[in-house]
């Protein structure tokens, strides 16, 4: 009897992992997904932040792609081991502060660390050729098959006719007849390959899926790391810089003012690790203090804070301040002019 | 009916996932994971992860602008 050949395939929500593992599934190989949490990952999270996107319908793309396709999802935390990749990329970073082939290799070292883990015999991905500048080129793409240890048992579906034989072909589980010869940024192949297959409904195409690639959240990302004196971050580090207005008054701290609702109730809860700054006689923003501050820097930021409030043409605007240690100040401040607030104050 | 507790306050998805998907793991089948999560995203994505894997969902319900969701162990995993 014929072994029933299993691989894993890499799923990111978007349009090219869904068709890959597809196209490989329709080959009678058994495929589950694996998905990746570096914490940078945009899905989802602006959304469930902000409330104006609220309306909108929710949805985690890897999860429904798993759905479309009736396969196991595997979603893996790697946050903690992903933090070597964001501070020294042996590849560089591109655009912005995006290490996209060190991110891709280690995820299929990941991916393949799992399938010796399973029992499972490959890994697919959705990669085309000549797609991306950094990770999808001609040649980076065998760089990732190389550097990550998984050599031939990585199967690029949509391009595999551009590239070499793979173990899974030569050995005839899957045929190379079977694959495709994608090249190049066009999505036109893939639209149409979507349709071949009956789905209407996915993610919008090549769309980004990581803030590291978007300049602004690299921008205050280097702040934070510029602030720090060091290349460091947790968690609740990158989250915050998904939120609200950042302004730096002063090298040793910044100021975090929610933008609307949904960020104030996001912000409200991490009043307990920050100062926060809420306005008390006018409606206005919630604001966290990062960094240590006197007692002069705190009513600095409550006049700026009290700039984004609707008393910000009043003489006196009445703020409290809640410490660190629980206790609460009430601090009265005239807001700053707008033209009182340095553009270089803003991250 | 043993009934374990996922805190997932304050949690983006798919964290709140990934913390019911690593508890179900190790708990044997019949048994009960309720996660408390506060991203409305996890009233979507833990049954839509229940639905994908086999599991059993049990409830979900809101409860002080928090996100309740119920679900059962199911063997095969």
């Amino acid at each position: 009897m014929t072994k029933q050949r299993k691989a894993v395939a890499l799923i990111s929500g978007g349009l090219d992992s869904l068709l890959a593992a597809k196209v490989i599934q329709e080959q009678g190989i058994h495929v589950e997904g694996i998905n990746f949490f570096t914490g940078f990952c945009v899905e989802g999270h602006t959304h469930a932040i902000r409330q104006k996107d609220r309306s909108r319908p929710k949805r985690n793309n890897a999860l429904w792609v798993a759905e479309q396709l009736g396969i196991k999802l595997h979603i893996v935390d790697i946050i903690e081991e992903y933090k070597d990749v964001v501070f020294n990329p042996k590849h560089g970073y591109g655009a912005n502060l995006n290490p996209c082939l060190d991110c891709k290799i280690f995820m299929v070292k990941k991916a393949f660390e799992w399938i010796e883990e399973n029992d499972f015999d490959f890994i697919i991905t959705g990669e085309v050729v000549g797609q991306r500048p950094m990770s999808q080129r001609k040649d980076t793409m065998p760089v990732v098959a190389r550097d990550s240890g998984a050599a031939d048992r990585l199967v690029r579906p949509l391009s595999g006719q551009n590239l070499p034989v793979t173990l899974p072909e030569r050995e005839g589980w899957i045929s190379r007849d079977g694959l495709y010869g994608f090249n190049g940024r066009s999505r036109k192949p893939q639209m149409a390959l979507a349709k071949q297959f009956g789905l209407e409904d996915y993610a919008q195409p090549a769309g980004g899926c990581c803030f590291l690639t978007d300049a602004q959240y690299s921008v205050k990302l280097a702040d934070l790391w510029k602030a720090r004196g060091e290349k460091q971050y947790e968690i609740d580090d990158i989250m915050l810089l998904k939120v609200g207005r950042h302004l730096r008054p002063k090298p040793h701290f910044k100021v975090i003012i929610s933008r609307e609702e949904g960020e104030g109730n996001f912000l409200h809860g991490y009043r307990k690790e920050y100062v926060a700054l809420s306005t008390v006689s006018h409606a206005g923003p919630l604001a966290l203090i990062e960094g240590e501050v006197d007692s002069a820097d705190i009513e600095l930021a409550c006049q700026l804070v009290a700039r984004y409030s609707q008393g910000k043409a009043e003489a006196q605007v009445e703020m409290d301040v809640r410490h660190l240690d629980g206790t609460h100040q009430q601090v009265s401040v005239k807001p700053l002019s707008s033209d009182a607030i340095p553009q270089a104050w803003y991250i | 009916m043993k009934t374990v507790i996922v805190d997932a306050r304050r949690l983006l998805c798919p964290m709140p996932v990934i913390r019911v998907q690593n508890q179900v793991k190790e708990l044997p089948a019949g048994t009960r994971v309720e996660a408390i999560c506060t991203d409305p995203g996890a009233l979507n994505d833990i049954p839509a992860w229940c639905r994908i894997n086999g599991h059993k969902l049990i409830e979900t319900r809101t409860e002080n602008n928090e996100y309740i969701i119920v679900v059962e162990v199911v063997e095969g995993d």
